[in-house]
This record gives structure tokens, sequence and C-alpha cells, in this order.
């Protein structure tokens, strides 16, 4: 009895434990999760064509770049009003890679060179490297389309969440 | 006292997110009373001509084909896609409640979607025409 006590004793506290570990290192940033944000905005107008991208993907010169130019978004028309455009790019600009204090975002920013300011996350270096195991057949797949698609593979996407243990590939 | 803070700010809060909610046909009527002020000889819209919009395709200046249901596929009932391969709810209020209720939405995706498709703007007996359409499928 008193042995079973000690054993749920010993299992809360271990319990307990990791929970505060991991908040710790979400608050000093060395959490592999992108940490939450959240806009409005930013939900409805950037999620209607495709994935909502977590603006710690990218770096703040390609935000600035993108959201300039949303009249000829990869070949489509995404422009909003100024007000609207103003609001979603000062909310990505601010939490964009190179503001966030996440790893993830730092290896994304250290990946790009200072003189290249990309438009899509699936070109970085970083992203690249991290897909070299997925070959351009799976990218075909009609439930996949391209590698844009994040949420066709990664549930979590739109949280920040790539975890492997949440990783599924569609056939 | 607080209670009714409470219930005060989730009241603005529930209509601040939902600006401006209509009924299909209150943003079918406004589109008349635009068409009307566009052209003087306005006299209704038609279903027929909305099917003949929705279906039409055309070749695009990039030579790429082009129409609306392309990405809404055939039949307004379906779930459609975009480009980047996401999901479009259907178009059919009858099938999606949400669809034409948010005046604001509703002109904002006419811009978009006319311009990429027809490279042009559409004019306002066009779009009640395309609404009225979507208002008569069962
Ligand atoms: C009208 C549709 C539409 C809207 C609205 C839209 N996008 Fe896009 N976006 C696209 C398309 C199409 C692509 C290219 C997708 C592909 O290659 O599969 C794209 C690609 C992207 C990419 C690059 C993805 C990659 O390959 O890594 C980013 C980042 C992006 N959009 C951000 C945004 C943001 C931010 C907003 C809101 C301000 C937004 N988009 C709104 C259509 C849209
Ligand atoms: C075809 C499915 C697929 C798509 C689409 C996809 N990924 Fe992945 N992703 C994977 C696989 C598989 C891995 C694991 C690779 C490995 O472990 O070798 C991975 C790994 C990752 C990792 C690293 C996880 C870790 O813990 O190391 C990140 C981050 C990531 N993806 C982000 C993205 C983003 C952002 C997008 C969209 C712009 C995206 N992925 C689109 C399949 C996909
Ligand atoms: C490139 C893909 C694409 C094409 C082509 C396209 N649409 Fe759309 N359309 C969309 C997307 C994405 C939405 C937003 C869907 C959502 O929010 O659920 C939309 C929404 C709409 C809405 C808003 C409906 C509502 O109340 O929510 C209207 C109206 C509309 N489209 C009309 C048209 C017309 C008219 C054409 C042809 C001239 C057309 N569309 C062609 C992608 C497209």
């Amino acid at each position: 009895m008193t042995r079973k006590l000690l054993q749920l004793a010993v299992l809360i506290g271990s319990v307990t434990a990791t929970g505060w570990l991991l908040a710790d290192n979400h608050k000093h940033g060395e959490s592999k999760s992108l940490p939450p944000v959240s806009n409005a905005k930013w939900k409805t107008e950037c999620s209607s064509c495709h994935t909502l991208y977590h603006p710690g993907l990218l770096p703040e010169r390609s935000w600035r770049k993108m959201m300039s130019g949303l009249d000829q978004h990869f070949g489509e028309n995404a422009s909003l009003d100024p007000v609207t455009q103003k609001e979603i790019m000062e909310f990505l600009v601010a939490n964009s890679a190179d503001h966030a204090t996440n790893r993830r975002s730092a290896k994304i920013s250290q990946s790009i060179p200072a003189q290249s300011t990309p438009l899509r996350i699936s070109e970085t270096p970083w992203f690249v490297q991290k897909h070299d195991k997925v070959s351009t057949d799976v990218w075909k797949r009609p439930k996949i389309g391209s590698p844009a698609n994040c949420t066709a593979c990664h549930e979590g996407a739109e949280q920040g969440n790539f975890s492997e243990s949440r990783i599924k590939i569609p056939r | 006292m607080n209670k009714m803070i409470n219930s005060l700010a989730l009241i603005l809060l529930l209509a601040g997110t939902n600006a401006y909610a209509a009924a299909p046909i209150e943003v079918l009527n406004d589109y008349a009373a635009t068409a009307r002020k566009e052209n003087s000889a306005f006299k209704e819209f038609s279903a027929q001509r909305g099917e003949a919009l929705y279906h039409a395709e055309r070749i695009h200046s990039k030579g790429t084909k082009a129409s609306c249901s392309g990405c809404h596929t055939g039949n307004p009932k379906n779930p459609g896609q975009t480009r980047a391969h996401k999901q479009i709810e259907p178009m059919a209020p009858s099938t999606n409640p949400q669809r034409l209720t948010d005046p604001a939405k509703v002109e904002k995706w006419f811009s978009r979607n006319c311009q990429d498709v027809l490279e042009r703007t559409c004019t306002a007996q066009e779009k009640g025409d395309f609404i009225a359409y979507l208002l008569s499928i069962k």
C-alpha cells in the first residue's frame, strides 16, 4: 500500500516536473513548436486559399515584400483594403522568423542568405533540407498537390506544430 | 453589475465579428439597386444567365483555361478546390448556409474572381445573375 502510494507520488511528481520543464523550455525559446499567435484578420484573409502559414516561418523582409504585392500573389489576386493590409503586415512582421525567439524560427532565419528575400517558405534552404527525403511524385499526389500544402501532411501546421508524431503523408 | 458588463462585452464582440450578417436575398436586393444605377433599362436578374456565367470557359491572356467552375466545380453543391489545393466549401446556400450572408465578403470575392477569370470587373447585373443562379439551386 505505502509502496503504491509512493509510486503514485513519484509519478505525479515527475509529470508535474516535465510540465514545468516544458513550460520553461517554451518561455526561454528552447521549444521546437512555434509560439501560439493570433490575429483575426490574418486568420480570415490568409487562410481562404491555403494553409494559414505561421509568421515565424519567414523573415520580416519576406513578409514586407509579399504584403506589398498582394495583387499579384503567386499568380493570384489576393489584394486587401489598405487598413486590413497594414494590420496584417504589422502582425506578420512582429512575429516573423527574425523577431521570434524560438529555435525553429532562428534556424529558418539563419538558413536564408542575407541578400535573398524568399517569398516561399517551401524554397528556403531550411525547408528543402528538412524535406529532402520527400520525393517529387509524393508532392504531386492529388491530396497534396505542392509543398505549400503543409496541412496535407502536418495536421498541426496552422498551430505551428510540425512534430514528427503528427506527420501523416496521404496516399 | 459585473455580469452585465460581461454580457455586454460578449454582445459587442459578437456584433463586431459579424459586422453585418444579411440574408442572401438582401444581398441580391442591394445588387438590384446598384444595377438600376448602372443601367436605367435594368429589369431583373436571371438565374439562367447566372448559370451560363458560372460554367462559361474562356482562354485567359496567360493562355490557360479560366472559369468560375474551375475552382467551384461544375456543381455548386459540391466542394471545390483552390489553386493552392485547399478545399472550398460548396457555393449553393442550400448546401452551405454561410454563403452570400456577408455583403463585404461577397463583394471582395467578386472583385478578385471576376478579375481572375474575366480579366475585368463584373457588372452588378452579372453579380446578381450569378447569385440568382446559386439561390435557384435546391
Ligand atoms: C486568392 C487566394 C490567396 C489568398 C487570399 C492568399 N494566398 Fe497565399 N498563395 C496563394 C497561392 C495560389 C499560392 C501558391 C501555392 C502553391 O504553390 O501551391 C500562395 C502561396 C503563399 C505562400 C508561399 C507558400 C510556400 O510555397 O511556401 C505564402 C507564404 C503565402 N501564400 C502567404 C499568404 C498570406 C500572408 C496571405 C494573406 C495576406 C495569403 N497568402 C493570401 C493564394 C492566396
Ligand atoms: C508531403 C507531405 C509534407 C508536406 C506537404 C510538408 N511536409 Fe514538412 N515534413 C514532412 C515529412 C515526411 C517530414 C519529416 C522528414 C524527416 O524526418 O526526414 C517533415 C518535416 C518537417 C519539419 C521538421 C520537423 C522536425 O521536428 O524536425 C518542419 C518544421 C516541417 N516539415 C514544416 C513544413 C511546412 C512549413 C510545410 C508547408 C510549407 C510542410 N512542412 C509541408 C512532410 C511534409
Ligand atoms: C482560383 C479559384 C477561384 C475561381 C476561378 C473562382 N473563385 Fe470564387 N471563390 C474562391 C475562393 C477561394 C473563395 C472563398 C471561399 C470561402 O471563403 O469559403 C471564393 C468565393 C466566392 C464568392 C463568395 C461567396 C460567399 O458568400 O462566401 C463568390 C460570390 C464567388 N467566389 C464568385 C465567383 C465567380 C463569379 C467566379 C467566376 C467569375 C469565381 N468565383 C471564380 C475561388 C475561386
